[in-house]
Parts: C-alpha cells; sequence; structure tokens
C-alpha cells in the first residue's frame, strides 16, 4: 500500500467514524439518514483501497443509493423526528 | 441510569469484538483456499475476475438461494405495502409534494440512459471486471428510481416487472439444469459450454449467461419495490400526520 492510499485510508476512516457518531446521535431521522449514507460511501471507498474493488461497488449501489432512498420514503411516510 | 447500562453493554460488546479479532491478523495467510482459486480460475475456467468464478461457478448453488431470498423480499414487500393507483388521476401519488425542478428533470433525462448503459456494461462484463449481476441490477434499479422521483407520471407496470423477473429466474434454473445433463460431471449448474479465451467478452461459459440473468432479475425486483415504495402515500393512512 502506498503512503498515498494509506492516508487516504486514514482520511476515510475519520470520516466514517465521525457520521457514524452523527448517525448514532442526531435526533433528526432524515440528518441521520444522510449521515448512514456518508458511512456507506465512505466505506466503499475503503473496500477500494483494500482491493475488493467487487464490494465497494456492491456498496455503492445498495448503501449510497438504494438503502438510504428507501429509508427517506419510509421517513416520508412516517415521523420525521425521534422522540 | 439507562444510558450507564447502555454504554457497559456496548463495552462488553467491544471487549468481545476485540477479543475475536485479535487472533486476526488482516492479510496472513490463513489457509490455501485462496491459492487453489486464483491459480484455477484463469487456466480451467478462463475467467479473469476470481470472485465472479467463485460465486456463480464453485458455490452457483448458493447464488440461486441468495436470488431466491432477495425475490422473497420482494414479493413480501409488494404484497404488505402495494396499492393500485387511484382511477381517476392515474398519477404518481407523489402530486402531494412539489414538483420536480427543471433542472432535475433535464439531468435526470441525461443521466438515465447512462445509468443503464453502465449497469448492462457492468453485469455483462461481470466475468472480466469487477461487479456481476447483481451490482449491475442494483445500478439500472438506481436509474429507475431517478424517473420514478422526478416523472410524476412515469409508471411502473408491475406485470412487465413481474415477467421479466420470472422469465429470468426460469432462465437461470434452466441453465442449470443443463449442467446437469449435459456437463461432464453432472452437477447442477456445471459448465457445459466452450470457455473460450481468458480477458475475452466470451469467455468462461456459463458464468456470463447466468450473470445476465441475474442482472435482470435482480433490477426488475429492486424496481418493483422502489415503485411499490414510492407509491405507498395514496393509501391515506398517514392523513392526519400530513394535516
Amino acid at each position: 500500500m502506498s503512503t498515498f492510499a494509506f492516508i487516504f485510508l486514514l482520511f476515510s476512516v475519520t470520516i466514517l467514524i465521525i457520521a457514524a457518531f452523527f448517525a448514532a446521535f442526531k435526533k433528526d431521522l432524515l440528518q441521520a439518514v444522510i449521515a448512514t449514507s456518508i458511512i456507506s460511501l465512505s466505506l466503499a471507498v475503503i473496500f477500494y483501497i483494500l482491493q475488493a474493488p467487487d464490494v465497494a461497488l456492491t456498496e455503492a449501489a445498495i448503501g449510497v443509493a438504494l438503502s438510504t432512498i428507501v429509508f427517506v420514503l419510509t421517513i416520508r411516510n412516517t415521523k420525521r423526528m425521534e422522540e | 441510569m439507562r444510558k450507564l447500562i447502555i454504554a457497559a453493554l456496548l463495552i462488553v460488546v467491544a471487549y468481545v469484538l476485540i477479543d475475536a479479532f485479535a487472533e486476526f491478523q488482516f492479510g496472513a495467510e490463513r489457509q490455501g483456499i485462496k491459492d487453489y482459486f486464483l491459480e484455477h480460475t484463469p487456466t480451467d475456467l478462463q475467467v479473469a475476475n476470481s470472485v465472479t468464478a467463485i460465486i456463480v461457478s464453485y458455490r452457483g448453488f448458493d447464488t440461486l438461494g441468495e436470488v431466491t431470498v432477495l425475490f422473497l423480499a420482494a414479493t413480501g414487500i409488494s404484497t404488505i405495502l402495494y396499492r393500485r393507483r387511484s382511477k381517476h388521476t392515474g398519477l404518481n401519488p407523489l402530486r402531494k409534494s412539489p414538483e420536480a425542478s427543471l433542472i432535475v428533470k433535464a439531468a435526470v433525462k441525461l443521466l438515465f440512459p447512462m445509468i443503464l448503459i453502465l449497469g448492462a456494461y457492468v453485469f455483462v462484463h461481470g466475468h472480466l471486471t469487477p461487479g456481476g449481476g447483481f451490482q449491475g441490477g442494483a445500478i439500472i434499479a438506481t436509474g429507475f428510481l431517478l424517473l420514478l422521483i422526478s416523472y410524476r407520471q412515469f409508471k411502473v407496470e408491475h406485470s412487465v416487472v413481474m415477467w421479466v423477473e420470472s422469465l429470468a429466474g426460469i432462465f437461470f434454473v434452466t441453465i442449470g439444469i443443463f449442467g446437469i445433463i449435459y456437463g461432464p460431471n453432472a452437477n447442477f449448474l456445471e459448465n457445459f459450454l466452450p470457455v473460450g479465451n481468458l480477458n475475452e467478452l466470451m469467455s468462461g461459459g456459463v458464468i456470463g449467461l447466468v450473470y445476465v440473468a441475474v442482472g435482470f432479475k435482480v433490477a426488475a425486483e429492486l424496481t418493483g419495490v422502489l415503485d411499490t415504495l414510492v407509491n405507498i402515500r395514496e393509501t391515506g393512512d398517514n392523513k392526519e400526520t400530513k394535516e
């Protein structure tokens, strides 16, 4: 692994952890869902750096796009704020 | 008090996970099975992408199980949530939310064919480049999702979805049964076609055919699920929260 890839990996992991805390503690569920999709995005980058492009492609398509929109549609039909 | 209990539980879970993963040496050699696959997929099956060869060929029966699980999930969601659109308007019930802007519509018009081509490329070249049926199907479903949320009058015909997914599933199982009849060792999903040369589109025998079937099936299923979820608003169950 080159130095650049390692720095990029650390950057992605940091973003992932910050987004995970954001998703766990935010009361606004819409913002929490967006944070979840950021987790998926940085996870896809991490998979790609760790030489698993198949998994990265799956994570990018399912995690970032489809599951996010399923959550957003669910929130639209229920409540936006956590109690 | 409650937070204390949660914190204690989290610490216990973290301890268990750290304890379990401490013995793993990531990236180190553990089993020889990786070397077997890396050695044999280019020579036996002439497949450049070993992951695809493992998923479709060496453990193809498991893939059939996964496709079945996805099919059952889509059927369950449709059974619980599907409602017919109203007769007098015939519109997508998203009409209550504001109309998508011209920029979004124009961008979707431009992007949709490209996303479709990208998805088709990913599942057709599944045995050459990273990706495969699931990924390609999910990308195509993303394209249909863009159409669904930006064009109110866009409809997904559920009969078309049903036919595509049934035919793709039947095609998958038929290829598997052909493997029993014509394959040299008479196993389910065994390769019975010429394997071709490495790094060519027509290589890998049945893997390409199976991935085309899986791609169509996953794309149809996910599109049906998304259409059901987008149209859920018409039920009127949530009127009091809206007004």
